[in-house]
């Protein structure tokens, strides 16, 4: 009979910070509060030098200046920082972060690490509703248009999930009626684009492709507004993500009612791409790369993954605008060609590093 | 445990959409003991397994834990007391072995409390029980077969469910790691007094390490009971269709079977349909 | 599968492409002016350049049919070779890139140098197909790791992303461009003069008779790759040779058409229920029921919403995901 080595409990080290407050418990993991703390770090910085850049440059201490409501040096930059470039830029990273959460879910309900927001249908499903309103209807009213990419999104995804029931989720069932509702949406578009005219249609275009141009503070209050709500949500459901992740059959075996569970976590992914797709337009490769990076920062536990998921978005968001702006300077281009544009090479590397 | 954790199953009907494999199949499994599920392949064993651990739904017949249809119990309050290790599992990357474990304790968490001092204690005793304590920081992927299977199990152990439903647990690992699995999950019978089910493809192992066997082919139950009373020249004739010599196991007392031969259909041999 | 025999097999394609022969005869009856099938057959085999429903046949439909039975055969083959090529049933030309980079190709083309005959679309396209299919070929087989099909699926949807969006970029910012693409991106045989045609239907054709001719090949690799080098095939080549004639017959269709989908996706799966998993037949079937199926689609769309047309891209969307749908969820587990 072999004999191990008696190793006493106490020499376990777990891996995590647990915070507890009398009966509420929560668990990160140890690698956490480093990582949040330096990307906090690095957004504040990307911020300010985001809001300096521009038509004409601002000086940082300027831009914080006018951020917290003190007069600047020239009256005018305070206008610029507080009316034109900070809106933008707080929209930027409000939906890197709402893309990054929905892609950490959607990855996570998977439980393939290819899988993005898109997966679904929202950029089509948004699409095609918008587009579709604004040939049909005889004088368009602009303020309808987010309430119909958002109906549009939530619609589609929703669809796709219930079309791919059956008796349960498989993942190739959902990638499959995903695929088919989201070429569905492009064809309805592509069609839809020939029947406007051709300067109704460039717009279209545009607000297909992903913009942040123009935003207002209102934007910003509504992407706040649901991202405070729905978060903290989230953050707490994180743990039946990590259940998930090991399989369905150890998942129930656990005592998760896996059918609901799907549902849910679905419906908040769905409802976090819809709302960007709403504000900014169709935005790809964030949803799917934040969570690549921040998996490779502080490992795959979702609690983790979320908080620090949230940050490396909106990093990514941010420095994406200020690429836009940046690249072809005076011309600008749209924010979901350059995230296109960074992405896609990023993809390439993470495949040929592969060594699986 | 003075109440026997009765989980039986009663006339139950088990298949994959209109592919019945089991029918009206009647069976209790004793408490406090270790039960093993042998039979040829494709007899129906693990289907039978997850029709017991409420995976798969039946499409008739009932499955009871002490007294009450399982299909009918909150499936976390089941969780608390049936745990499951189901066939070769797929681990996420980069998941380590302590949380791994971790997930064992979800049966037990709620929305606020998501880990608790004794969440804490159940998980290192439950890594200590396996021995993986040395291993409890490696990443899954970097274990070997033997070790993952315990970290697994360990899994299931944090649970701390009274009854546990093992399918296969050594199929794909070597006779080195195949023991190791083997004996922990009898020491673990005896020093938790856990209910095992398992399913094991080898029948000396089934005999070595089971208090009772229970035979299946082609979807019914032909043979239970002790190792001694199942273990037969016959029963090795008729149902795996070899011709063997049954012997016993110097160390143990258990019956050993040495296959020699498979014995050729004496029946009209029928290619394709009779 | 329904058909066994070497010959039911055979019997079965023979019907199938008498079909296609009706379907299309028949289609080029549909339309704003609809013409009778004798006259069609009539118009074909003895042609009066007098007659007015002569000429509307000869110059109008005749090429558009034959544009749709073509493409139709294209693309459904390529996507029956892709999937056999990377063991993936969710493999086909548009989810690959492909589509897209030829898209890319054409709306470059045309914002580089303004308005351009069909004739160049078609060129532009096969060219921007090989591209695509040579990068995402490359990316997914380079790395350190093995060739999985998720690999390059995954290689595929990202390089389609990534045209996508600098083809947007284009459209976005020359308008002119834009004016005259978003006609062709739908994905149309409206308009296909006989020249085009003349130009595409060897291309395509040349795509599906190397596809043909290296079905078996196709067979045998689609076992899985160790399966198929343990029984002394260089998988390479075969993969090689398979992606060339993807690029033909896709290629030559998207010049012909414009993208079009779904054809490589779901007619391979339609096809196998009927001849099984062995690409000699697969290949053939997913040919003839693909031209069936565009045919349909361009007949339907002439007819559907007369005197407008909806494009065979729309329809085929519009048949095709439901369809998709359909199989995804009640012949899938």
């Amino acid at each position: 009979m072999t004999t191990h080595a008696d190793t006493s409990p106490s020499t376990v080290r777990p891996p995590w910070v647990v915070i507890r407050l009398r009966r509420l418990s929560f668990r990160v993991d140890r690698r956490v509060p480093l990582a949040v703390t330096l990307l906090v770090l690095v957004l504040l910085v990307l911020l300010v030098v985001s809001v300096s850049y521009g038509d004409y440059n601002i000086s940082p201490l300027d831009v914080i200046r006018a951020t917290v409501g003190l007069e600047t040096s020239d009256p005018n930059d305070r206008l610029v920082v507080r009316s034109i470039r900070l809106p933008r830029i707080l929209v930027s990273l409000l939906v890197g972060v709402a893309l990054a959460v929905s892609g950490i879910i959607m990855q996570g309900v998977t439980r393939n690490d290819l899988a993005d927001p898109g997966l679904l249908g929202v950029n089509a499903g948004a699409g095609a509703v918008v587009v579709s309103y604004l040939v049909f209807a005889s004088e368009p009213n602009n303020a309808v248009v987010p309430w119909l990419a958002f109906a549009g999104a939530l619609g589609v995804s929703m669809l796709s999930y219930v079309l791919a029931w059956r008796g349960g989720i498989s993942q190739l069932r959902l990638v499959l009626v995903g695929v088919g509702l989201a070429s569905l949406g492009s064809s309805v578009i592509s069609f839809l684009l020939t029947r406007l005219q051709i300067d109704r249609a460039q717009d279209a275009l545009i607000w297909l492709t992903g913009s942040v141009y123009g935003s207002q503070w209102g934007d910003v209050r509504q992407l706040v507004t649901w991202l405070l709500v729905l978060l903290p949500a989230v953050v707490l459901l994180a743990r039946e993500l990590n259940a998930l992740s090991l399989g369905d059959l150890p998942a129930t075996s656990l005592g998760m009612r896996i059918g609901l569970k799907r549902l849910l976590l679905i419906a908040a992914s769905a409802g976090f791409a819809a709302i960007t797709v709403t504000v900014a337009g169709t935005i790809a490769f964030v949803g799917f790369v934040a969570p690549h990076i921040a998996r490779r920062l502080v490992g795959p536990s979702h609690e983790g993954l979320l908080i620090t998921g949230v940050l490396v978005g909106a990093i990514i968001m941010v420095g994406a605008d200020l690429a836009s702006r940046w690249v072809i300077a005076p011309a600008q281009l749209p924010i979901g060609v350059t995230t296109a544009l960074i992405g896609a090479p990023y993809f390439a590397y993470l495949l040929l590093r592969r060594t699986r | 445990m003075t109440e026997p954790t009765g989980l039986a199953a009663d006339k139950l009907r088990l298949g994959y959409d209109r592919d019945i494999v089991i029918d009206r199949l009647t069976m209790e499994v004793k408490a406090g003991q270790v039960t093993t599920l042998i039979g040829p392949n494709g007899c129906g064993k693990s289907t039978l397994l997850n029709g017991l651990a409420r995976l798969l739904k039946p499409q008739g017949g009932t499955v009871h834990l002490n007294g009450q249809a399982i299909h009918d119990m909150d499936t976390k309050h089941l969780a608390r007391m049936l745990g499951v290790l189901s066939q070769s599992p797929a681990t996420p990357e980069g998941l380590t072995v302590y949380e791994l474990v971790a997930q064992g304790r979800y049966p037990h968490q709620r929305f606020f409390q998501q880990w608790s001092a004794h969440d804490e204690a159940e998980c290192e005793e439950a890594i200590a029980a396996t021995h993986m304590t040395e291993f409890a920081e490696r990443r899954i992927e970097t274990l070997s077969g033997g070790q993952r299977q315990r970290a697994w199990i360990a899994m299931a152990l944090a649970q701390r469910t009274p009854i546990l439903l093992l399918d296969e647990p050594t199929t794909y690992l070597d006779v080195g790691y195949q023991l190791e699995v083997l004996e922990l999950i009898t020491r673990l019978h005896h020093e938790r007094s856990m209910t095992i089910v398992m399913v094991l493809h080898d029948i000396n192992h089934a005999a070595r390490y089971s208090d009772h066997l229970v035979v299946l082919k082609e979807g019914n139950i032909v043979a239970c009971g002790s190792p001694d009373e199942v273990v037969t020249e016959q029963l090795l004739a008729d149902v795996f269709r070899v011709e063997a010599a049954i012997l016993r196991d110097p160390n143990t007392g258990t019956p050993l079977c040495v296959p020699y031969r498979t014995i050729e259909s004496t029946r009209k041999d029928c290619l394709g349909r009779c | 599968m329904i058909l066994r025999s070497r010959w039911s097999l055979s019997v079965g394609l023979i019907v199938a492409l008498g079909a296609v022969i009706v379907a299309a005869t028949l289609s080029i009856g549909v339309g704003s002016v609809d013409i009778d099938a004798r006259v069609v057959v009539a118009s074909i085999l003895s042609f009066d350049d007098g007659d007015f429903n002569h000429l509307i046949v000869r110059t109008i439909r005749l090429p558009r049919v034959i544009a749709a039975v073509l493409v139709g055969a294209g693309m459904a083959s390529a996507g029956a070779v892709m999937q056999g090529l990377t063991s993936n049933p969710l493999a086909s030309p548009g989810l690959l890139g492909v589509n897209a980079g030829a898209s890319l190709f054409v709306v470059v083309g045309i914002s580089a140098s303004g308005s351009l005959p069909l004739l160049t679309y078609g060129a532009l396209s096969v060219a921007g197909a090989a591209v695509a299919a040579a990068l995402v070929y490359g990316v997914s087989s380079a790395g350190s790791g093995t060739r999985t099909p998720v690999k390059l699926a995954l290689t595929g949807v990202m390089f389609s992303a990534f045209a996508a969006a600098v083809t947007t970029w284009i459209l976005i910012t020359d308008l002119d461009t834009f004016d005259q693409v978003r006609f062709w991106t739908v994905g149309s045989v409206a308009g296909r003069d006989m020249e085009l045609v003349r130009w595409m239907a060897p291309i395509i054709i040349v795509g599906l008779v190397f596809a043909l001719i290296v079905a078996r090949q196709i067979t045998t690799l689609s076992l899985g790759e160790a399966t198929a080098t343990g029984l002394g095939q260089k998988t390479g080549r075969v993969r090689a040779i398979g992606a060339f004639c993807v690029v033909l017959m896709a290629g030559g269709s998207v010049g012909l058409a414009g993208p079009v989908g779904f054809l490589g996706l779901v007619v391979p799966h339609l096809a196998r229920p009927l001849c099984g998993v062995n690409y000699r037949w697969v290949i053939p079937y997913s040919a003839v029921l693909g031209a069936l199926l565009a045919v349909a689609a361009d007949t339907a769309g002439r007819a559907v919403l007369k005197p407008q047309e909806v494009p065979i891209g729309v329809m085929l969307a519009a048949i095709g995901a439901p369809f998709l749908i359909y199989i995804a969820r009640w012949k899938m587990r």
